[in-house]
């Protein structure tokens, strides 16, 4: 990076054969990007192992699965709808990823003050989604469901359930400390010396993978 | 420090884009994400609610990690290292899923009592 560049890098495959086989950095990406994705490599082999002893302890399981639409409908003034609390929350978590992904534009951009409240409110969404999460725990749990037993059917439902997306909440809880404290940051006015806001990316992309995360749980959980 | 970032900015290039390409790939992820309930109220079952759960299921993981994670426009050498180890985790789903099988026939056989 000392270099002053005069080539174009080249580009590709060849750009990758060039970056790896390079005696010095292989990632021409700042190093605490570089970590943050090699921290979310580790995290995906570790959330496809919950994920994959879920198939294994489903596709096992000898008493029927429970009927996962009806186990999270709720019933809205009088109507019974199927699965609307997961539907919100999805659709929560990806307006969070939204406004995550302008705040990392407005950081590229250097307007810290847009950055900052875009990073809170989807620090606030993050919240959101955890405290619809609370209400969902609390009811299945009221209904009989634990870790080692549920009334709907299939017992490994129950730990498999509260292992996942608990795995998950405490992701977006993390997550949400996260995004509160480099807004703060930012605001004060931190970053203001150096002038260097990748902060906001990298941040981004810990939230973007919560949000990644959570389009498997939705498919494999809820939808199967 | 500051020169430096400019750099990057530039090499890693075209990291400034507009606010609307981050809108649009919101709209297509709330469209994906309404297919995928419509397959569960549709009541869609067998190979089709399957194939249709996995397709949305990819196709948004895809939009995320390529538009949101700016893994697009990243150099050769991140995306390969970042994308190829997890395809490793194939061959362990399907050695599982062989597994479990395996498990669900043995249960059957033995501890049902049929």
């Amino acid at each position: 990076m000392q270099n002053k560049k005069t080539l174009e890098p080249p580009q590709g495959i060849s750009g990758f054969v060039a970056d790896w086989s390079g005696d010095k950095e292989a990632f021409h990406v700042p190093w605490g990007k570089a970590m943050m994705w090699i921290f979310l490599l580790s995290d995906t082999f570790v959330f496809s192992c919950f994920l994959i002893g879920y198939m294994v302890v489903r596709m096992s399981a000898v008493e029927p699965w429970p009927n996962t639409s009806e186990v999270f409908a709720l019933e809205i003034g009088g109507q019974h709808i199927p699965m609307v609390l997961i539907a919100i929350m999805t659709f929560i978590l990806i307006t969070s990823s939204g406004t995550m992904a302008m705040a990392v534009n407005y950081g590229y951009r250097k307007d810290k003050t847009k950055a900052a409240i875009l990073m809170l409110i989807t620090a606030l969404l993050g919240l959101s989604f955890v405290g619809m999460q609370a209400f969902e725990w609390s009811k299945l749990i009221s209904e009989g469901v634990r870790p080692w037993e549920n009334p709907f059917g299939a017992v490994q439902f129950g730990s498999v359930f509260f292992m996942v997306t608990g795995f998950h909440g405490l992701h977006v809880s993390i997550g949400v400390i996260y995004l509160f404290t480099v807004a703060i940051k930012i605001l004060k006015g931190h970053y203001e010396k150096s002038g260097n806001y990748e902060i906001v990316e990298i941040t981004g992309l810990y939230w973007h993978f919560v949000d990644l995360v959570w389009v498997f749980i939705f498919a494999l959980f809820y939808l199967w | 420090m500051v020169e430096n970032t400019q750099v990057q900015v530039d090499e890693h290039g075209h990291q400034e884009h507009p606010v609307s390409l981050y809108l649009k790939i919101w709209v297509l992820l709330f469209i994906l994400s309404g297919f995928s309930y419509m397959v569960d109220f549709m009541h869609l079952e067998g190979l089709l609610r399957w194939s249709l759960i996995l397709l949305f299921m990819f196709l948004k993981a895809g939009l995320i990690i390529s538009v949101f994670m700016h893994m697009m426009w990243e150099r050769m050498a991140l995306i390969c290292a970042i994308l190829i180890p997890p395809l490793a985790l194939t061959l362990f789903i399907g050695i599982m899923a062989i597994e479990s099988n395996y498990t669900f026939f043995s249960r059957l056989m033995f501890f049902t009592g049929s």
